[in-house]
């Protein structure tokens, strides 16, 4: 460690040196002040005094060392301790009357202490200075800096001190000018400016402009004239409408009907328009499609017919169908009597284990291919009616003894009037109902008939309809002939009826058991007459379109028997093979009429033409398992529609051996037979009456009396 | 004297039959139509003698329901052309000799 003691020892060398080094230097400052004329630019500097050291000026009293003697090393070591801090201190201790030796000792020496002699130039003092000095205060830097030279030299040297003005008034324009500059330099001595910038990012330009909000152009004239045509346009407008609505109420009162139509009407907004046309091209479509069919149902004539002798034959022609009725067996079809291309097919189902939904469906023969009409019932429907006066009104009956009236008129799905548990409904299904003319009051009423034994008369009242019995059908004879052990009164079970066409009074009604009794809307207990008819339920009964005393009725024994109602036994048995579905008489002649048997064949016969057999027999369905269940003659056109249990409706063509009117030229005979007594207005039926006469006097099936 | 009693007269009925609001054009939709007729009915009726103040209070109502730049324009007789936002346009008579145009542009 050499270096260190070297620095060292010339440090304590130099140490006494600094003492004087400040009086040496305001030697040196006087002595250059004297010489300043030679080396100004020397004096003053301090600096000068170190570098010119080096030139080793000795002081005088400066020991004169050998080189070995300036080589010896002399080893210190520097302690923090005071080696003259004196070590045994005592102090008396007056609290335990002894003296004690201080433990601690101050190593602190002072070797030097100078006061500081410098003046805050804002301070109390300095200002008391200035105004001793006389020195102005609007320069108080300078005179700050003259105070602080002259509080670092002695009072002695002021005289010095004016003598070297000049060389002080060198530094301070530089020192004015850097203070002058009105910033206060935190460190006057030593500070340095730094500037640096960091990178800017690099910019973009973006722009994007939104659309204008959509503008128009308008343009007008305002002026009297026009506010004045305007106002009177406007005025007449309201006068029309007025006018209008004043026509309206008084139509309204005039027709109830047509007030709802024209309601109907002005309601009807874009979408009911085009349902119209829709309705009308869909008809178009149709009639291309079925253009053949058409063609045959208009104008086709059986040209073999001619040759068959007396045989007719049926042509189908369009095949109802709808896809939601498929599962469905036809249970009822009707003609309407005001639009005779229209038609309404009753679904439901016979089976007792597949009871499920019904459907009412209407059809056109203009469009076979969707009806124009549905309606979804929850129960299967069993019968239905078509009003023969408003056929908007359609009355049917369901398989859990409801009756009904659907409103074709009326917007909705459900039915106008409905009999409830409350109001008399059947319990068990209602086999047939059947439309009657207004009552006293005017109410609509039509009749049912029902397995649960009842044949009931129903009124449209208002809104709800009201019921009569009209009779219960006992299971004997008549009802009093119950037999006392029975309490209980059997009831037979109704499948069909018919009024007659002239007597309103009278009517049939067949039952279950194969009965038929014909009875009186007067006598509610009691039954005119019996006929032990079929073995088997009696499907449909139907009194004669012309004449008034015979009628009809099937079953599902295989036969069809003709009546007259005088007569307990029937004068006409025929047996079909299958089991009869329904029979219907022709519209157009006495002694025609057309049954459906379960193996799908229609059997149409013609009394006048053949007693014992039908004049056509023909399978009309594709499938064998299908059965045919209900068939109607068209009012006007010569063609019947059946339904099927798959829900299907066939329509078929009678060809002309078929639909043969009968003869009317026949000369009547006078007062011969009892059955001439009867003045039908009908033709055809006199004629036909006149076959069975002679028919029954020369078989002698039943004794006639004359 | 019968002719101008008869005049006056017809000028009565005219005034009273063609007091109401008549639109002759808008492209509003119909709840703001009603309000913006209301409106111009309210303010013509207000200042009857004075069109500056009632298109000034038609203006400034306008503004502040459906923002700003509206323009108005009343009075007996004038003709326009003007480019307005769509939807922002009603041309009505008033009273049987007034027009009130209301439209907004921005």
């Amino acid at each position: 460690m050499p270096v260190p003691q070297k620095t060292g020892a010339a440090k304590a060398k130099q140490g006494p040196n600094s003492l004087p080094k400040a009086t040496a230097s305001k030697g040196t400052k006087a002595a250059s002040k004297k010489k300043d004329d030679e080396d100004g630019a020397d004096l003053g500097e301090g600096g000068e005094d170190w570098t010119q050291g080096k030139t080793l000026v000795k002081p005088p009293d400066q020991l004169d060392l050998t080189e070995a003697e300036l080589k010896e090393e002399f080893t210190r070591i520097l302690t923090a301790n005071n080696p003259h801090a004196p070590q045994n201190i005592v102090r008396y201790s007056f609290k335990e009357r002894s003296y004690k030796a201080v433990s601690s000792v101050d190593q602190l020496a002072v070797h030097f202490v100078l006061d500081g002699n410098l003046l805050h130039r804002d301070s109390d003092e300095a200002r008391r200075q200035r105004a001793k000095q006389g020195l102005p205060e609007e320069n108080p830097m300078d005179a700050a800096v003259e105070t602080d030279e002259e509080k670092t030299e002695t009072p002695a040297a002021e005289a010095e001190e004016e003598a070297g003005e000049e060389g002080g008034a060198e530094e301070r324009p530089d020192s004015v000018e850097v203070k002058g500059g009105g910033q206060k330099a935190a460190n006057q001595f030593n500070f340095s400016e730094r500037a640096s910038q960091t990178l800017n990012n690099p910019l973009r330009e973006r722009e994007c402009q939104t659309e204008p909000p959509p503008c128009a152009n308008f343009s007008a004239t305002a002026n009297q004239w026009e506010i004045y045509d305007a106002y009177l346009e406007e005025l007449h407008k309201q006068e029309k409408i007025k006018e209008k609505q004043k026509a309206l109420p008084t139509k309204k009162d005039e027709d109830k009907g047509k007030k709802k139509m024209m309601m109907v009407e002005m309601q009807s907004d874009d979408i009911s328009k085009v349902s119209k046309a829709a309705k009308i091209v869909e008809r178009m479509v149709n009639q291309n499609t079925f253009d053949d069919i058409a063609q045959d149902f208009k104008y086709f004539e059986d040209a073999s017919d001619e040759f068959r002798d007396q045989e007719g034959t049926l042509l189908p022609l369009w095949k109802f169908q709808y896809d939601k009725a498929k599962r469905l067996a036809v249970t009822a079809l009707c003609w309407n009597e005001n639009n005779r291309d229209l038609f309404a097919v009753g679904l439901g189902s016979y089976d007792f284990t597949k009871q499920g939904r019904g459907m009412l469906l209407f059809y056109s023969l203009k469009n076979p291919t969707y009806p124009e009409c549905t309606y979804h019932t929850t129960t299967g429907l069993m019968c239905l009616d078509i009003h023969p006066k408003l056929p908007h009104l359609v009355a049917v009956g369901f398989y859990d003894g409801c009756v009904g009236v659907y409103s074709l008129k009326e917007e909705g799905t459900q039915p106008i009037y409905k009999s409830t548990a409350k109001s008399g409904k059947h319990t068990d299904p209602v086999w047939q109902v059947r439309w009657q003319g207004d009552d006293m009051d005017h109410n609509h009423n039509f009749f049912s008939v029902s397995s649960d034994g009842r044949v009931v008369s129903w009124t449209l009242v208002k809104n709800e309809l009201v019921y009569t019995d009209i009779i219960k059908l006992s299971l004997e004879g008549s009802p009093s002939d119950g037999t006392e052990g029975m309490q209980l009164p059997t009831m037979a079970c109704g499948t069909s009826f018919d009024f007659h066409k002239q007597i309103d009074y009278l009517f049939l009604v067949g039952t279950e058991e194969g009965k038929i009794h014909k009875c009186s809307k007067a006598y509610s207990s009691q039954f005119l007459q019996t006929y032990d008819a079929h073995n088997m339920a009696v499907d449909a009964v139907k009194w004669n379109h012309f004449h008034p005393k015979v009628f009809i009725s099937c079953s599902s024994d295989w036969t069809v028997k003709i009546w007259d109602h005088t007569i307990d036994t029937p004068m006409f048995t025929f047996d079909l093979n299958s089991a009869v579905g329904d029979v219907a008489w022709s519209p157009y002649s006495s002694t025609v009429f057309a049954a459906v048997t379960s193996d799908g064949r229609v059997h149409v016969f013609d009394l006048s033409i053949n007693k014992y057999e039908a004049i056509c027999q023909q399978p009309v369905v594709a499938k064998k398992k299908t059965k045919l269940t209900h068939i109607q003659f068209n009012p006007e056109h010569p063609i019947v529609i059946v339904g099927d249990d798959r829900g299907y409706v066939n329509s078929l063509k009678l060809s002309p051996n078929l639909r043969k009117k009968p003869k009317v030229s026949r000369p009547r005979p006078k007062g011969t037979h009892n059955g001439s007594a009867v003045h039908s207005p009908f033709g055809p039926s006199m004629i036909f009456l006149f076959f069975f006469i002679s028919f029954f006097c020369r078989h002698s099936y039943i004794p006639i009396i004359t | 004297m019968a002719e101008t009693g008869d005049g006056k007269k017809e000028e009565a009925d005219y005034k009273r039959l063609h007091s109401f609001p008549l639109i002759r054009h808008t492209d509003m939709p119909e709840e703001m139509r009603v309000e913006t007729m209301e409106l111009c009915v309210t303010a013509c009726e207000k200042f009857a003698t004075n069109n500056e103040s009632a298109a000034k209070m038609i203006k400034e109502t306008m503004d502040k329901k459906f923002g700003s730049s509206w323009h108005v324009v009343i009075g007996e007789g004038f003709g326009f052309e003007v480019t307005h936002e769509v939807k922002n346009l009603l041309y009505m008579f008033f009273g049987g000799s007034l027009a009130v145009c209301v439209w907004k542009c921005s």
